[in-house]
C-alpha cells in the first residue's frame, strides 16, 4: 500500500511538469497549444537514444528541454508567421513529431539495467544512496519538480513573465507596450513544450523505456491537471498557479492509480483518463470554452 | 507633427463591395494640438486613427511624425511613440493583473522586457501619486485586480498607463463612449487635465459634439472621408454648437440621400 502511495506521488510529480507547460499555454497565454502529445515522447525519444548511446544521464534533461523548445517554436512560428491557427499549428506539429519520434527512437526503445539513469548515476547515489530506489526516485522527482516550480515563479514576477501573463489576458496591451505580441507567444510555447520534453524525458528515466504511442493523451492528462488544481485552490489567491497544478497533478494521478488497483484492465487507462477529464469539466463549472484563466 | 499625406484607403478592393473611404486624404496636426473628431457612422473617423497607429494597411499615401515617414513601421513599433486609449476600458488594461503589475508594464514601454524584476517596489509611491492625481481613491488599489475595478476607474488607469512614458501622440477612440454621463464627465476632465500638464499632442474621435466643442484647440468633422469643417484657435473658440450641429444635420441628411439613391 505505502509503495503505491510513493509511486503514485512520484508519478504525479513528474507529469506535473506537463502540467507546468500545460499551465503556460492553456490558462497563462490561452493558447490551446496540442503539441503536447508530441513534444512529450519527443523529450523522451531523445533521452533514450542519448541514454543508450552512453550520454551522461544529466546531460540529456537538458538536451530534453531544447528539444522541446524546438518543437515549440515551431507551433509558435507556424502560428505567429505563417498566420495557421492554434489548435491547427499545434496538431501540425504533433503529427510531424509522431514520425520524428519514431525517425530518433524508433517504435520502443528499452534502457538496459546496466545503463545509469538519473536516479542511479554516481552523483545521485552520492547523496541519496542510502534509500532504495522507490524512495530515491520520489526524492530526486520531487526535488526536480520543486527547482522548476521555484524558477518558474521567479520568472513569472520578472518583466519578461509579467509580458507573457499580459500577453495571454490582453494581446492588445502588448502591443500598446510597443512590444511584439507574436514574439510573447512563441516565447511561452518554447518554455511550455520545453517543461513538457522534460517531463517525456524524466518519464524514461523512470520506466528505462520509450515507446513512440507514449504522447497519446497527454494534452488532456495536463489539462485536467491544471483545471482542478486551479479549480480547488480558485478561492485561496495566496497559493500560486504552479503550486495548484502539482497538486492538481498528484490527484489526478491519484485517481489513475486508484482505479487500475480496483481491477481496471491497463487497455482501458486512456479511456478513464478521458472520462475523468469529462467529469473534472462538468463538476469544476467550466466546459473548456474559457479555458481556466489563472 | 504629425502628417497624412495623399492617403487613399480603398476596402475589399476588387470585389463587388469594394468601398473607396479616403481619396487623397490630407491632415496635419502641429505639436500640442488637441485635436477633436467628430462625425457620423461610417465618416472614417476610427479608420483615420487606425491608419496612424498601424492597425490598417493603406493603398497608397504616407503617415509622417516630424518628418520621418512610419507608413512602413508595424503597429507595435508605432505603439513606441503613440499612446491610445479605446471605446472599451477593458483594451487598455490587463484584468487579471494587479493594478500595481499594469501599471509597472506600462513604466516600462518600449523598453526591453528582460529577466529584471518585473515590480520595482521603489516606484510604488510614484505609482500611488499618480493614481492619487486621478481623484478617484484609486491610490489605495495598488493590489487590486485591474478587473475588479468599474469601467470608470479602468479607463482612467488607462489613460494614465497610455500617457505614463513619453510619448509623440495619444489617440482617444471614443474613450468615454462606453461610460455613463457622469463618469464619462470625469473621464473627460482628467483626459483635458492630463494633455496640459503633460503638453501631450492629442487626437480625439468621439461622438459627442459638445466635448469636441468644449475641449480640445482644433475641431474637425468628417464625412465619408473628407474633413468638411475645420476649426481652430479662436476660430474654434467662436463656434457655437448651432453651427456645428447644423453642418452635422446637412451631413445627415447628405447621408441619407445616398442612401435613397
Amino acid at each position: 500500500m505505502l509503495e503505491m502511495v510513493v509511486s503514485t506521488l512520484t508519478q504525479g510529480l513528474i507529469y506535473a511538469f506537463i502540467a507546468y507547460g500545460v499551465y503556460i499555454t492553456y490558462s497563462i497565454l490561452d493558447f490551446p497549444d496540442l503539441t503536447t502529445d508530441g513534444s512529450f515522447p519527443l523529450g523522451a525519444a531523445v533521452t533514450a537514444v542519448l541514454l543508450s548511446k552512453g550520454c551522461d544521464p544529466y546531460l540529456t534533461l537538458a538536451a530534453a528541454l531544447l528539444a522541446g523548445a524546438l518543437a515549440g517554436f515551431f507551433t509558435g512560428f507556424i502560428h505567429v508567421k505563417l498566420h495557421i491557427r492554434d489548435l491547427l499549428a499545434g496538431i501540425i506539429t504533433m503529427t510531424a513529431l509522431f514520425s520524428i519520434n519514431l525517425q530518433i527512437g524508433g517504435s520502443n526503445l528499452i534502457i538496459p539495467r546496466t545503463t545509469d539513469t538519473i536516479f542511479s548515476a554516481a552523483p545521485t547515489m552520492a547523496v541519496f544512496g542510502g534509500l532504495s530506489l522507490l524512495y530515491r526516485k520520489l526524492i530526486v522527482v520531487c526535488l526536480l519538480a520543486l527547482i522548476f516550480k521555484i524558477l518558474l515563479d521567479l520568472y513569472f514576477s520578472t518583466k519578461s513573465g509579467l509580458l507573457l501573463r499580459a500577453a495571454g489576458d490582453n494581446a492588445n496591451l502588448v502591443t500598446a507596450l510597443a512590444q511584439d505580441k507574436g514574439r510573447v507567444k512563441i516565447l511561452g510555447l518554447v518554455i511550455s513544450n520545453s517543461l513538457i520534453a522534460l517531463a517525456g524525458a524524466i518519464v524514461c528515466h523512470e520506466q528505462r523505456s520509450f515507446s513512440a504511442t507514449m504522447g497519446t493523451g497527454q494534452v488532456v492528462f495536463g489539462l485536467a491537471s491544471v483545471i482542478i488544481g486551479i479549480s480547488l485552490f480558485r478561492k485561496l489567491s495566496f497559493v500560486r498557479g504552479t503550486t495548484a497544478v502539482i497538486i492538481g497533478s498528484i490527484l489526478y494521478k491519484a485517481c489513475i492509480s486508484a482505479a487500475l488497483s480496483l481491477g481496471l484492465p491497463a487497455n482501458l487507462l486512456k479511456l478513464v483518463t478521458a472520462v475523468l477529464f469529462l467529469l473534472v469539466l462538468v463538476f469544476s463549472g467550466r466546459r473548456g470554452e474559457e479555458i481556466i484563466r489563472a | 507633427m504629425l502628417e497624412i499625406k495623399n492617403v487613399t484607403k480603398i476596402f475589399n478592393s476588387g470585389e463587388a463591395t469594394e468601398h473607396r473611404l479616403f481619396q487623397d486624404f490630407e491632415l496635419s496636426v502641429e505639436d500640442g494640438e488637441f485635436v477633436s473628431v467628430v462625425g457620423g457612422n461610417g465618416s472614417g473617423k476610427t479608420s483615420l486613427l487606425n491608419i496612424i497607429c498601424g492597425n490598417l494597411p493603406i493603398e497608397r499615401g504616407d503617415v509622417l511624425i516630424d518628418g520621418k515617414s512610419i507608413a512602413k513601421e508595424k503597429d507595435f513599433v508605432r505603439c513606441r511613440r503613440i499612446g491610445r486609449v479605446h471605446q472599451n476600458p477593458a483594451m487598455g488594461t490587463a484584468p487579471n493583473l494587479t493594478v500595481l503589475e499594469n501599471l509597472s508594464l506600462a513604466n516600462n514601454k518600449g523598453k526591453r522586457f528582460g529577466l529584471s524584476f518585473g515590480i520595482n517596489r521603489r516606484r510604488k509611491g510614484f505609482y500611488c501619486e499618480q493614481l492619487a492625481d486621478l481623484g478617484l481613491g484609486l491610490e489605495d488599489k495598488l493590489d487590486v485586480k485591474m478587473g475588479a475595478l468599474s469601467g470608470g476607474q479602468r479607463q482612467a488607469i488607462s489613460l494614465l498607463m497610455a500617457s505614463l512614458t513619453p510619448i509623440d501622440f495619444l489617440v482617444l477612440d471614443e474613450h468615454t463612449a462606453a461610460l455613463d454621463p457622469k463618469t464619462a464627465e470625469v473621464i473627460m476632465l482628467l483626459t483635458d487635465r492630463l494633455i496640459r500638464e503633460k503638453k501631450l499632442t492629442a487626437i480625439m474621435v468621439t461622438h459627442n459634439l459638445r466635448y469636441a466643442l468644449e475641449y480640445g484647440s482644433r475641431l474637425i468633422m468628417m464625412d465619408r472621408g473628407t474633413v468638411v469643417l475645420d476649426k481652430k484657435g479662436d476660430e474654434k473658440a467662436r463656434l457655437c454648437s448651432d453651427e456645428v450641429f447644423e453642418e452635422f444635420n446637412k451631413m445627415s441628411i447628405r447621408v441619407s440621400d445616398g442612401e435613397l439613391n
